[in-house]
């Protein structure tokens, strides 16, 4: 059996990885599935049907918000972009991450104190003061919110990978493609880079809950994604204002966040576990 | 250890300089002026305004002033609320908030050990699986799920508790707030507590001390506490900042007057000097806290060296 093949068998084994990872994926696929299949457009408003209650008798089985518009296709285009977000956004933080890390920890000596020092000062910054103060300067740009939210997490990404790349950078692999001639570029993308691939995916799962409540934060302060788009932070925004008369607006999207949060949460752990225990033996 | 706390006071100017220059050069690239909203002022009067507000100036003298100013405590006049000096406003709000933050911290404190020595005391036990569930669903509901789902259960449908700010001023609009800006701090301090505890416990002092007959009470007040706290105590950092952003949503939905509530509004008045004001008495609060955490750390824990 091939090493591959035998972590995968491990993970398949492993019951809060197969539960939370499986759970996560029904979300995603239905979030794409229903708005396509769904006859209710996220977008039709519907004034002689507003704040009808959920039920599987007539179409709207999530019900319908202030506006008549029906609330299970809103919720899956809120999850769309709440995961499109956060995914993106952690892959922008794993970029600058690793290679920040890499290149510090393979330096090593000056370049790697005066790299971490910096890391050091913006890791007592209040990032999400001031990335709220860019919200409000630039006017709520979607790409902001990327680059905004994957700015603050690659600071531990960068932490971790550097670790990593100080002890792989005394393996006789890197020593013998430094002796051969290779470049330090080349040998940071193509040597030390790929045996990075475990602990980057494990701290990716970890980054982007993270990433999610960032932006469902902003969304809820409304600073974030804007009428007519939405995400999960904006329903529950919406849900707030109408619980006295509509709660499945706010206990519907609220749960799903929840849900998707915990599930990330129990997958990133358990990956974690996984791999620390793999370390140990 | 004296001369440890100058030196992390001196080596957190950077850090505030950086905040500052930073939250400043932001406000300045922002598109548009801050009066812009209100109705077409004649040229004449619109250079007056700016030349009262110094906005003629140049950059770098503009962030000069602001920063001469900053060290005496005026963080300027508010773009929207004409009659109080930024100042003014924050030491008005900042009662409220720190008071709620305080009191969130505090009861997450308590809870959050108590729970996480009783799951590490009975580890793998239902108690333990079910403590360990609620800190899992804790960490993973965000505040601004949570807090109008408490509204709406124990306020609007039960009706035990006050749902807002306003209308009352009994002590008990307090509790629904505290409560949920300090669960998920529970959560997360019930978990820390619980896998620190299990070491600790596992240790042969504790092995030594049951021998001798201790009670478990007495075995984790006098012997198990101090050691496990360690973790928790690292973490009341990451906690006070977490408090401080939770604020700003709890405030919002429970319609607090306290500093949080002044943030968004001035964020989505565009009232950049109020902004920039709160921006950096935050980051103050959140640097200094960790410096005092960073103290405690060696005091509680002999072993701990200032180099």
């Amino acid at each position: 059996m091939t090493r591959a093949a035998q972590i995968a068998g491990r993970i398949r084994k492993n019951r809060t990885i197969s539960i939370s990872g499986g759970l996560l994926a029904i979300v995603a696929l239905l979030a794409i599935a229903i708005p396509w299949i769904s006859p209710n457009d996220y977008l039709q408003t519907n004034f002689d049907n507003i704040l009808s209650s959920p039920a599987i008798a007539h179409m709207h089985w999530f019900g319908t918000d202030d506006l008549g518009r029906d609330l299970l296709v809103r919720t899956m285009m809120g999850v769309q972009v709440t995961l499109l977000v956060a995914i993106v956004a952690s892959f922008v933080s794993l970029v600058i991450g690793v290679f920040y890390g890499a290149i510090a920890g393979y330096l090593g000596g000056r370049v790697d104190a005066v790299m971490m020092r910096i890391v050091d000062t913006l890791y007592a910054l209040p990032f999400i003061f001031i990335v709220i103060l860019l919200m409000v300067v630039f006017e709520r740009n979607f790409l902001l919110i990327f680059v905004a939210i994957g700015a603050i997490n690659w600071l531990d990404m960068a932490r971790i990978v550097r670790g990593q790349t100080l002890s792989l950078r005394e393996k006789e692999f890197v020593e013998a493609a430094r002796l051969t001639g290779v470049s330090t570029a080349r040998i940071i993308i193509r040597h030390i880079a790929p045996n990075l691939i475990g602990v980057v995916v494990v701290y990716v799962t970890l980054t982007i809950p993270q990433a999610i409540l960032v932006e469902s934060f902003l969304s809820f302060l409304g600073l974030g994604i804007q009428e007519p788009q939405t995400s999960l932070g904006a329903l529950v925004d919406a849900g707030v204002n109408q619980k006295e008369n509509a709660a499945w607006m706010l206990v519907i999207p609220g749960g799903l966040l929840a849900l998707i949060l915990m599930c990330f949460n129990f997958l990133g752990d358990g990956l974690r576990d996984l791999l620390d225990a793999r370390q140990s033996t | 250890m004296a001369q440890y706390t100058l030196r992390r006071l001196l080596g957190a100017i950077p850090t505030l300089l950086l905040v500052i220059v930073l939250a400043f050069l932001l406000v300045h690239a922002a598109p548009g002026g801050p009066f812009d909203a209100e109705r077409v002022l004649p040229p004449e009067i619109e250079a007056n305004i700016k030349a009262f507000y110094h906005l003629d100036e140049p950059l770098p003298q503009q962030f000069a002033r602001y920063l001469s100013n900053l060290v005496r405590g005026d963080l300027g006049p508010s773009y929207r609320y004409r009659d109080y000096t930024v100042s003014e406003l924050i030491a008005g709000a900042l009662p409220v908030s720190i008071l709620l933050g305080s009191l969130a911290m505090l009861l997450a404190v308590i809870v959050g050990i108590g729970a996480g020595t009783v799951a590490a005391l009975r580890q793998n036990s239902v108690v333990d699986r079910v403590v360990m569930a609620f800190a899992m669903v804790g960490i993973s509901i965000p505040v601004f799920v949570i807090a109008p789902l408490l509204v709406l259960l124990l306020a609007v449908k039960l009706n035990w508790l006050p749902a807002g700010w306003s209308g009352t001023t009994s002590g008990t609009r307090l509790l629904l707030p505290v409560i949920a800006l300090a669960l998920p701090q529970i959560a997360y301090i019930a978990r820390l507590t619980r896998a620190s505890m299990i070491d600790v416990l596992a240790s042969a002092y504790i092995r030594t001390a049951r021998a001798q007959g201790l009670g478990t009470f007495a075995i984790i007040r006098y012997h198990a506490l101090k050691p496990a706290m360690m973790p928790v105590i690292s973490y009341m950092g990451p906690a006070i900042a977490a408090v401080l952003t939770g604020s700003v949503v709890v405030e919002q939905i429970f319609g607090i007057p306290g500093v949080g509530q002044f943030f968004v509004g001035g964020a989505l008045n565009r009232d950049y000097t109020l902004v920039l004001g709160i921006v950096i008495v935050y980051a103050t609060m959140i640097v200094l806290m960790n410096l005092l955490v960073d103290i405690l750390y060696g005091v509680i824990d002999p072993r701990v060296r200032y180099q």
